[in-house]
């Protein structure tokens, strides 16, 4: 009954954070959204490699308010909130990677000329 | 007119059917409607219906209520399919069959979309309802009103999409709704909306109610009972829950989207302006492949009881049919492509999802080899569950190899959307799928209602079902083989198909048969039902917690929580005296949950709301719409939603069934 | 013996009291991960659609930048006081959380008025979601991010007024736990948008 008790009582702490952590998460993602921003404003690499940057800047961010905000890290065992976020993780990347592999593929078999005749006859918006 | 014409949308005077078939169903309907409250006045059960059924936040009832729609929603599908199969065993050459091109289409559109959505998941909801919580030990759901609300969610789906027959009309885009097809210029009607609207509400319902059953085993279980420990039926449970959970929010999207492009000229999949059609078949088996093993996982999961049971022997190798169940839930979100092999990709793409799809079904192969092994050396009882589990192993052993052969790429290119397709899908869900709830429905009987239902009857249902499937279907594999389609409505004399079309219709019309035979069992042991009482909560000799609790379980179940340590809990507490519940019960006060007359208020708001998005009766779908976020914000400012039930009427109820069970005659076990 | 009396049952009322928190925390978070899989269908379709722009203009020319990092940094603060507006709920502090998610609400909905404010600029424009399928994918994944925070609006005001007249009960304390949790997640979704629609389309990607 007091394990019970126990196991409760450290879930509620679990959903606490300190007011540090919330100054740090914010100033952290303050620092990484301007980061990515003045890339793209100033443009001084190319557009592939700024994208790559600013993707893993979006990344760091994600973590960063994961942790401070949401205090992902804080969760005692089992960890079952960290496991349904793994797991919708992994189907988000399957759907959203696997849909864009899917729709390219689909010119497969046309030349990049028919593919813009294609899209520049598009007549009709039934 | 033209003042009116803004307060009713796109209502009119001619929106009511005027073929004959359509009347004749909608009149049906609306007769046995009214008979239904015709006998509900007669016998003055208004108010025991409201507080005993419809506001019950009771799983058992709940799950009553979800079956009993569900197979309402078999008979409606049914009909369908003996239409279709009429309509194709005698439309040829110079005949047109018995139904108009139209009404055929939105026949095969209704059915599909019926049987899913209607039928298999209300079942399928039904029986997690009825059982999940006593095999986990626990008293009750996560979220007892959430849970009521999907119901009545999953039920306000259900109303609109048999509105449709009466005012308006059905879609006749097929029970996915391709665009263009299903886009605004070929198909400006109601029809395609009413299919919108019914999905998306029910689908929000049934979103709910896998979040509400994950946090359920994963938070309620009892004490002792770790993951390893739980029922397979409650593993499947799991694993279907967290498809669910995942899969729904995309059906969700592409629904929205479609109503997007219909309503407010958007061009997501309209063959111009930017759209892409393709996109739409891209999520919409995004969704539809995992909600496909969302319909037969649970199913395995009662064949994992029933076998063990039933065989008098452990379940063999649970461990494996465990990561068995993981597999299939984690590859059933990579096979998807396989659903349209033939829209265009390359070799890449296609080889990769067939692979994938080869893979999924090797764990399935493992489970059928668990369940054979089970039997093996067990001492077999073939009671009516046992029936249904036989025809399964056959039939889905049948239908997935037929599966595997559309695996490969090449063989879909001529497979696809023929008739050998139609008979694999329906091979695994009737034989996969209906069999397991039908068996779910007949083992868990006695369990909800205190007496079992009539052996006999059921066999003769089983033989109905088996036989009928097997002259409806095998016709079908070879009809696709020989270069028949889908969904057609008529097709010319010097094809030779009639013969076997005609012996599926007779397989169709004995499958009829079986279903009228379940029903007459049902309501024969209901009549006859002092004959077949379960004196003591366990009539068939069971392995797991929820037969430890007396028949008709009490809406508490557990009087005292129990505590396990060990698989198959309370065969080990008959058989190897580890007690589930203590020698002298000390009996405390339980607190439950009190009904909600909110939930089936939300439910009918959100008729009201689909219906004025489907007619564009603006107004109403504004005021429904406020209503809802009001009634949710009453709800979720109510501080007094539960009621304690004093231990003397604890004491007093669990007497009672001491009582009863001493009636219990000395041979047990049929 | 009455129910208050015992401390035994009270124990247990409190003990029931918490596993319902556990249930209802832990419930709402997976409610959050199926949200999340909603905005990745929303993300896969722009990500599909986001160069069909029938002949018409991109989100390189579209899009604002100033304006979208004036919204990305209002969500930010605001998800930033609605943490410490928790800080405040869990010592108790009924002036101080009012006075917190008070401030998370005007970022919120100052959010939403730039928000709504380019939406209509490119309607008047000519570039509703009408034009393409590029602009209807735009708005229906933006659009969903704002109709997500109207609806945060919503249950703001609805709590704060909760709080304003009953104090911080339980249950109000519970539901602002959930608030603060779907308004972290709403900022955690709005990181994406801004990177993959705004910058990466600024970019010409």
């Amino acid at each position: 009954m007091s394990k019970q008790a126990d196991i409760i009582i450290s879930e509620h702490e679990a959903n606490e954070g300190s007011f540090r952590n919330y100054v740090s998460g914010f100033v952290l993602s303050i620092f990484l959204t301007l980061g990515a921003y003045l890339m793209v404003v100033h443009h001084s690499f190319s557009a592939d490699k700024i994208v790559a940057a600013i993707v893993g800047l979006a990344l760091c961010q994600f973590l960063v308010q994961m942790l401070f905000f949401l205090h992902l890290g804080k969760e005692t065992k089992p960890r079952w909130k960290l496991f349904v976020l793994l797991f919708m993780i992994v189907i988000v990347l399957i759907l959203v990677f696997g849909s864009i592999w899917i729709m390219n593929n689909l010119n497969y078999r046309m030349t990049p000329e028919q593919i813009n005749t294609y899209l520049n006859n598009q007549g009709g918006g039934f | 007119m033209d003042y009116f014409a803004g307060v009713l949308g796109k209502l009119n005077t001619h929106v009511f059917p005027t073929d004959k078939v359509t009347l004749g169903a909608a009149i049906s309907i609306i007769l046995g409607g009214l008979l239904a409250l015709a006998f509900l006045t007669y016998t003055k059960r208004w108010k025991w219906l409201w507080k005993e059924w419809l506001t019950s936040v009771d799983p058992k009832r709940i799950g009553v209520m979800y079956i009993i729609v569900g197979l309402l929603m078999l008979l409606r599908g049914l009909v369908d399919a003996l239409m279709m199969r009429a309509q194709q065993a005698t439309s040829v050459g110079t005949s047109h069959g018995v139904v108009s091109v139209s009404t055929f289409q939105q026949l095969f559109s209704a059915h599909g979309t019926i049987m899913i959505f209607f039928m298999a998941m209300g079942l399928m909801f039904g029986l997690i309802n009825l059982v999940v919580p006593m095999m986990i030990g626990s008293r009750d759901v996560a979220f007892p009103f959430m849970n009521l609300t999907s119901f009545w969610l999953f039920a306000a789906g259900m109303i609109l999409i048999n509105l449709s027959l009466g005012i308006g009309q059905f879609s006749a885009a097929g029970w996915l709704a391709y665009p263009p097809l299903s886009e605004l210029r070929f198909s400006p009607g109601v029809g395609v909306d009413y299919w919108i609207w019914s999905l998306q509400i029910a689908g929000i319902g049934s979103l709910l109610s896998g979040i509400n059953f994950f946090v359920t085993i994963i938070k309620m279980r009892c004490r002792g009972m770790n993951l390893m420990k739980m029922p397979l039926f409650v593993w499947s449970v799991l694993c279907t829950n967290l498809l669910i959970m995942f899969a729904f929010p995309i059906l969700t999207v592409t629904l929205t989207l479609l109503f997007l492009d219909r309503t407010m000229g958007m061009h997501f999949f309209t063959s111009g302006f930017g759209g892409n059609p393709m996109m739409y078949v891209n999520l919409i088996w995004a969704w539809g492949h995992p909600e496909v093993y969302i319909l037969i996982l649970p199913a395995f999961g009662i064949y994992s009881e029933v076998v063990a049971t039933f065989s008098r022997k452990r379940l063999f190798g649970y461990t494996s049919m465990v990561w068995a169940l993981a597999a299939i839930t984690i590859l059933s979100f990579s096979v998807w492509l396989h659903h349209f092999f033939t829209m265009g990709a390359g070799a890449d793409v296609n080889g990769f999802f067939g692979i994938m799809t080869m893979v999924i079904a090797i764990p399935t192969g493992v489970k059928i080899f668990n369940w054979l092994a089970t039997m093996f050396r067990g001492r077999i009882h073939f009671a009516s569950p046992m029936y249904w589990f036989m025809g399964f192993v056959g039939l889905f052993t049948v239908g997935g190899v037929a599966g595997v052969v559309m695996s490969v790429p090449p063989a879909d290119f001529q497979l696809h959307n023929s008739l050998f397709l139609v008979a694999h899908f329906h091979t695994m869900i009737v034989g996969g799928v209906v069999f397991g709830y039908l068996a779910g429905i007949t083992y868990w009987f006695p369990k909800i209602f205190g007496f079992r239902l009539n052996e006999r009857l059921g066999k003769w249902s089983f033989w109905c079902w088996f036989i009928g499937f097997l002259l409806a279907f095998i016709p079908l594999y070879i009809l696709g083989l020989m270069g028949a389609t889908r969904r057609i409505d008529h097709y010319s004399a010097s094809l030779g198909w009639q013969p076997l079309f005609i012996v599926s219709a007779i397989g169709a019309a004995i499958i009829a048969v079986g279903v009228g035979i379940f029903i007459l069992q049902i309501i024969v042991s209901i009549f006859k039902r002092k004959d077949n009482i379960d004196y003591t909560g366990d009539p068939w000799n069971g392995r797991t917690l929820e037969w430890s609790i007396p028949s008709p379980a009490p809406s508490y179940n557990f009087a005292i929580e129990p505590v396990v340590s060990s698989r198959d809990p309370f065969w080990e507490s008959k058989h190897l005296s580890k007690d589930v519940q203590p020698e002298v019960p000390h009996y405390k006060s339980i607190t439950m949950p009190k009904n909600s007359s909110i939930a089936p208020i939300i439910g009918a708001l959100s008729v009201a709301f689909g219906f004025g998005m489907i007619w564009h009766v603006w107004w109403l779908t504004i005021i429904s719409l406020v209503a809802v976020i009001v009634s949710i914000i009453i709800r979720l400012s109510d501080d007094n939603t539960d009621y304690v039930i004093p231990a003397s009427q604890v004491e007093k109820i669990e007497l009672s069934y001491k009582e009863k069970r001493a009636l219990a005659p000395k041979e047990k076990y049929a | 013996m009455s129910e208050a009396a015992n401390p035994a049952i009270s124990l247990e009322k409190s003990n029931a009291d918490q596993t319902k928190n556990a249930k209802t925390l832990f419930g709402f978070w997976v409610y959050i991960m199926t949200d999340c899989v909603l905005f990745a269908s929303l993300f896969a379709t722009y990500a599909v659609l986001h160069r069909n722009t029938f002949g018409g203009p991109s989100g390189e020319t579209l899009f604002s930048l100033p304006n979208v990092l004036a919204e990305t940094l209002m969500l930010l603060t605001s998800s930033f006081t609605c943490g410490l507006g928790i800080l405040a709920a869990r010592a108790k502090h009924k002036n101080k959380v009012l006075f917190w998610f008070l401030v998370t609400f005007v970022l919120g909905a100052g959010f939403l008025f730039l928000e709504l404010t380019e939406f209509r600029h490119l309607v008047i424009t000519g570039n509703s979601w009408r034009r393409s399928g590029f602009l209807s994918a735009f708005f229906t994944l933006v659009g969903t991010h704002g109709l997500h925070i109207s609806i945060g609006l919503l249950w703001l005001a609805v709590l704060l007024a909760k709080i304003t007249s009953k104090g911080l009960s339980k249950n109000n304390l519970r539901q602002l736990t959930l608030f603060s949790i779907f308004w972290h997640f709403l900022d955690i979704i709005w990181i994406f948008i801004f990177t993959i629609v705004y910058l990466m389309g600024a970019l010409g990607k």
